[in-house]
């Protein structure tokens, strides 16, 4: 089985893609840490008693700053690696959670668009149609105003987090509709989904054991591309200050904090947390397109 | 004219460098129409290829030289190989679908490329285009040229295709399977055209095809490649008719006769391993399962007056949208436990009949038999019907009929499962092994992957996969037309002797009249969705009665060649 | 053909009734109109008699139909928070940010499709992998990163351009524009790269994958063996064919360009509709926020007809039906 995997393919192009390599061990580094923040973390920048005012402003240690604080800390004196690390794994799981649900809801959708076809393929063509005429950022944006004005204020912060990942994901699911429609499309005809239907299986069974397996390869890199703009998507959000409170800082929030001190030399409080999202993003990116072009072999 | 001397070309690759051709030697004298024959993966496109310098990379020539007159092609520089190319070297693909332009006109393609490679007004080379089309048999010339390649049909678009090869008067043109994608009709028109051009102009052709019935028909010379290596060459007649290499001679033994029914095909060894294997202890296991069933008769499948409606795109708001008739009151029906063959052009609603009978296309009207009871049209017929169980089907495309991402053990049992013939899982097990015997794979196939079989293994397991329905009728649509022509000899042996153990009722669908001469009892000639004529297969050969039927029987090339077999007559003249 | 238009046409009737039936929701079931218009201190009477006058107890089919017509008719009802006409606000505002869009769009496009073009040709070259590293990049990096970065380096550190609002603006009958003066340049160009940036790499990625496909065509092999000069084949050949797909790309990008805008508009307090918008958002300000949604639906829907259109021009399938 081992033996099998390591001979695969992928294995094979990956180990030739020096790119994909070093993206994946960025990858790797960032949603451990995140995974593992509370460990691993020397502060929790949530628990006001774990830090403290006297250290505010510390430049990173090659600029002289404090040992204790490898890349300095922010005027209140959090330290800068544990904001990241809590941060990351902020802005992790909304993007992780967002994408999921969006892959849910549009793979369903579209699964069953394309297997079905008629009324209801148009009847969800046409909400996507709609959908793609108000943006991503609109849509998140709308969401959120529409929950200010329906959730009182006192539940809107603690709902915040789940406000936003709803916003994320409605933005995103048309992608994987579209997607899946167009993949199912092209599989319905095939012979093996023909011999499944002249068997008389159940729909079900010939959409999500039969089809589904088989149209994995784009939705996988969907998945990764989206994941990528879900994490872009949250920072934007929370940049514009319509994402989240500033005492549960994501990066995005991290990034608006910084802005303040971007012209008073305090560099480090925008830059750190700018470079680890941008490091993020672009090497989930960088896996996805190794993914697309695994996937496409008339591109290798 | 053309020399091709010692050409060796690799591809150096992930598994260490792929010898594509290995020391492959040729001529072409001007006028020569030079047949370059073999099965998929003998190399005959990758030469035809290297001649014209577009060898995909990573592939390169690592030996040998190429000489158009005395010009070396292989050591020109990349400006005067591209320049060569379409003035004296030309190319006609296999799919004319795909090889024209569809944003362009036809004029501007012609008109183009003429003035590529000669100093012409426009003027001229807008009469020289009309005139080349008229010379391909395009009639009206100097009105169709303005039109886009859309707006005309398979057989024009590849008369369009050896017009633009044509256009700059080059001496060697290599057509790469340039009839595979046409109907036979069209096949013999295109080869006369060939064939003319040849003769009046003095183009040399490097003819590739895995169809030795075009061979036949057309060419004065062949070079026979297996694993890309020349196995034997020489004139068409005397390597047809007399082959002496032994692959050259089991291969022309399997190639499916016209002229006359036989029992079994000669199959040739193939590198898959012999797969008539005597039969094993489990594959009679899987026999006396299937004999285990509760009626063995053979079961009778009728259809009466269907007809078959398709609506077309809608593309105005005043017309309706078209309606193509797929099926036109079309009548037919199989004895129980004989083979029914049924033949006709692509287009004519062959496999749309497949479809009505296994319920996946809703007929307008008409109804369907199944051994005198009524069998429920698609709509009406039931997830749960048992007709679901007793109507198999074997489809064209062994690449695509079994789900890659399943185990084969999981492919087979699932019939297994879902009729509830079986509910113990490891017995299911153990039946899919069994057949996998029965049809000549081993049972450790039961492990594997489709991907990691040949086209031929696959078309048995999905055999397989009918069979474990214990089904009474097997609806095969071309399940050989995508196979080598030795291994579509083993498949059509296999279906041969199971309609014959297990008294199942077939109904073979294919476009070669060789092929349905050799499997059926009865035909069905289908035309434009209409049946033409109907009868006993071997009255049929010998003395059709419609026209039609006539016209298809004398264009189909007829290749009698067989070893032993005395008989010279090579081309059947038109 | 017109029959395809005319189709387009009416998916396009749909998707605007669809978001202004989402704005109409929107103002009349998110937070109270009524209460939102009036202060603490109005009797229970008089809101009554408001919301009479403003229809809110008719049913709602009927306020549904007053309220399209109403935005037909371009009176777009009063901002909860400025008590300004909301057309009037937008109305004002409009034209900075198509200025601003249109502006991304063609730096978009006049780098982004050459370099597409480029890339894809020479596949392997050092160049082709920079740009497309590059590329990577930038779509990576949010947004306002980028503006960020641009204020900083040429606002900032070299003093070169504005990095604050929309000066020098000439007024051309009510549309003030940036376009005709030195100094509105200079105020546009930061924020236009800014955004025209992220769908810059867009459409060069798009470009890019599309022609190579094109490139691995039947008819580019057949147009390579009868000898057609590179340059023909590349640009004649290969690009129209490249450009089916992109143009029905680029007509959805726009709404991304719009959308993005409100970002942009927010790092360089452009005063366009975008920060009008955002503005909105944090009070809770829903006609706005309605309008601004129909605005932008009938800006995208329209762009897209556009494309349809040019769609028909360029693909003589969709165009010339009948078989010769």
């Amino acid at each position: 089985m081992m033996s099998r995997f390591f001979q695969s393919d992928g294995v094979y192009y990956f180990l030739r893609t020096p790119s994909a390599i070093v993206a994946a061990i960025i990858v790797v580094i960032i949603v451990g840490g995140a995974i593992f923040a509370p460990w691993i973390a020397q502060s929790n920048p949530y628990d006001l008693a774990s830090f403290s005012l006297m250290d505010g402003l510390l430049p990173p240690v090659w600029q002289g700053g404090d040992p204790r604080f490898l890349l300095g800390t922010d005027n209140q004196g959090r330290d800068m690696v544990s904001s990241i690390l809590y941060g990351a794994r902020l802005s992790l799981f909304i993007g992780f959670m967002s994408m999921a649900i969006a892959t849910v809801l549009g793979v369903g959708l579209g699964l069953a668009a394309g297997y079905y076809g008629g009324r209801f393929d148009a009847i969800v063509m046409r909400i996507a149609d709609v959908q793609l005429a108000l943006p991503a950022i609109l849509t998140a944006l709308l969401i959120d105003g529409i929950s200010r004005g329906l959730l009182p204020p006192s539940v809107q912060q603690d709902l915040r987090v789940v406000v936003l990942i709803i916003a994320i994901a409605l933005s995103l699911w048309v992608n994987f509709a579209r997607t899946a429609r167009a993949s199912v499309f092209v599989e319905r005809n095939k012979d093996y989904v023909q011999a499944a239907m002249i068997m008389g299986q159940r729909p079900s069974r010939v959409m999500l054991r039969h089809i589904l397996p088989n149209i994995m390869g784009p939705l996988l890199v969907i998945m990764t591309v989206d994941l990528a703009s879900a994490i872009l998507l949250e920072a934007t959000l929370s940049f514009l200050g319509i994402g989240l409170p500033a005492d549960s800082p994501s990066l995005g929030t991290l990034i608006r904090i910084g802005m303040q001190f971007q012209l008073s030399g305090e560099w480090w409080i925008l830059w750190v947390p700018t470079i680890v999202l941008a490091a993020l993003v672009v090497s989930i990116n960088i896996l996805g397109d190794f993914l697309r072009d695994i996937f496409n072999p008339r591109l290798r | 004219m053309l020399t091709v001397e010692n050409l060796t070309v690799q591809f150096p690759g992930r598994f260490g460098t792929f010898t594509a051709i290995e020391d492959v030697s040729l001529t072409i004298e001007r006028g020569e129409i030079h047949g370059l024959v073999g099965e998929s993966g003998a190399g005959k496109s990758t030469i035809g290829a290297a001649i014209i310098g577009l060898l995909q990379p990573p592939g390169f020539v690592s030996n040998g030289s190429i000489h158009l007159g005395d010009t070396d092609l292989l050591i020109l520089g990349d400006d005067e190989a591209h320049q060569t190319r379409g003035k004296r070297i030309s190319m006609i693909f296999q799919d004319p679908q795909t090889s024209l332009n569809p944003l362009m006109t036809i004029e501007d393609q012609l008109i183009e490329t003429i003035q590529t490679h000669e100093d012409i007004s426009t003027e001229d080379a807008r009469s020289r285009a009309i005139s080349l089309l008229e010379e391909t048999g395009i009639e009206n010339a100097s009105q169709r040229i303005k039109a886009y390649p859309h707006q005309f049909s398979g057989g024009m678009r590849q008369r369009v295709v050896i017009a633009l090869a044509l256009c700059t008067n080059p001496e060697l043109i290599i057509a790469d399977e340039p009839t595979t994608a046409l109907d036979v009709a069209v096949q013999s028109q295109v080869l006369d055209l060939i064939r003319g051009l040849a003769n009046t102009r003095g183009i040399g052709f490097l003819l590739i095809t895995h169809d030795i019935g075009v061979i036949a028909q057309t060419c004065q010379n062949v070079t026979v490649l297996r694993g890309g290596q020349v196995m034997e060459h020489g004139p068409t007649q005397q390597v047809l008719n007399a082959p002496e290499h032994p692959y050259t001679q089991s291969l022309m033994a399997a190639v499916p006769r016209l002229d006359v029914k036989l029992d079994r095909f000669l199959v040739p060894d193939t590198e898959e391993g012999v797969e008539t294997a005597p039969i094993g202890r489990s594959a009679e296991d899987a026999e006396r399962w299937l004999r285990s069933g509760d009626e063995m008769l053979g079961q009778g499948l009728s259809m009466e007056g269907v007809t078959v409606k398709f609506t077309g795109a809608r593309d105005s708001l005043f017309r309706k949208p078209e309606v193509f008739v797929a099926l036109d009151d079309v009548s037919m029906t199989i004895r129980p436990g004989t083979v029914m063959g049924l033949v006709g052009e692509s287009g004519s609603g062959k496999s749309t009949m497949a479809k009505v009978l296994t319920g996946l296309v809703q007929p307008t009207a008409g109804t369907l038999k199944l051994n005198d009871s009524t069998l429920p049209l698609a709509r009406q017929r039931g997830r749960k019907d048992p007709s679901r169980r007793v109507i198999q089907m074997v489809f064209q495309d062994p690449y695509s009929s079994l789900n890659s991402r399943h185990r084969i053990g999981d492919i087979l049992a699932e019939p297994l499962w879902l009729y509830g013939l079986e509910n113990d899982r490891a017995k299911r097990r153990d039946l899919a092994a069994a057949m996998l015997d029965l049809v000549g794979l081993s049972a450790d196939a039961i492990n594997r992957y489709p991907h990691q079989f040949s086209g031929g293994q696959r078309q048995r397991i999905a055999v397989a996969r009918s069979l474990l329905a214990r089904p009474r009728v097997l609806i095969c649509d071309e399940p050989t037309s995508a196979l080598d022509v030795s291994i579509q000899a083993q498949v059509l042996n296999l279906l041969k002797d199971l309609q014959a153990r297990f008294s199942l009722t077939i109904l073979f669908i294919s476009h070669n009249l060789a092929v349905v001469r050799q499997m059926s009892d009865d035909i069905t000639v289908l035309k434009s969705g209409k049946v033409v004529e109907a009868g006993p297969s071997e009255a049929f050969f010998n003395d059709p009665q419609a026209d039609y039927s006539q016209e298809l029987l004398s264009l189909t090339p007829n290749y009698v060649g067989q070893k032993g077999v005395a008989s010279q007559t090579l081309v059947t003249e038109v | 053909m017109a029959y395809f238009i005319l189709k387009r046409l009416f998916q396009s009737i749909f998707v605007m009734l669809a978001v202004a039936f989402l704005a109409f929701s929107l103002f009349r079931f998110v937070g109270d109109p009524v209460s939102q218009m009036t202060g603490v201190e109005t009797s229970v009477q008089d809101q009554e008699q408001l919301r009479e006058e403003l229809g809110l107890n008719d049913p709602f089919v009927v306020q549904f139909y007053r309220f399209t017509t109403d935005i037909l008719k371009g009176d777009f009802g009063y901002s909860y928070r400025t008590r300004q006409p909301v057309n009037e606000m937008i109305a004002s505002r409009i034209p900075a940010t198509i200025e601003l869009g249109i502006t991304a769009l063609m730096i978009s496009l006049i780098v982004g499709i050459p370099a597409g073009v480029y890339t894809a040709l020479r596949t392997r070259g050092f160049a082709t992998q920079t740009i497309l590293l590059t590329t990577l990049v930038g779509v990576s990096i949010p947004t306002f990163v980028i503006g960020i970065v641009l204020i900083f380096l040429f606002g900032v550190t070299l003093g070169w351009m504005p990095t604050f609002g929309r000066g020098g603006t000439v007024d051309l009958g009510g549309w003030t524009t940036s376009f005709l003066t030195l100094e509105g340049w200079s105020y546009l160009i930061l924020p236009a790269i800014t955004l025209g940036v992220y769908q810059l790499t867009l459409t060069m990625r798009l470009v890019r994958a599309e022609m190579m496909e094109v490139m691995r065509s039947d008819y580019i092999r057949f147009a390579t063996a009868r000898g057609i000069p590179q340059r023909k084949l590349h640009y004649r050949h290969a690009l129209g064919n490249t450009m089916i797909p992109v143009i029905t790309i680029i007509g959805l990008q726009f709404g991304g360009v719009i959308a993005f805008s409100i970002v942009t508009e927010s790092v360089f307090q452009w005063p366009g509709m975008g920060l009008l918008f955002l503005e909105s958002v944090r009070f809770v300000d829903i006609p706005v926020m309605g309008v601004y949604l129909v605005v932008i639906a009938f800006f995208f829907v329209l762009v897209n007809l556009v494309v349809d259109i040019l769609y028909l021009m360029i693909d003589p399938r969709l165009r010339v039906k009948e078989a010769i």
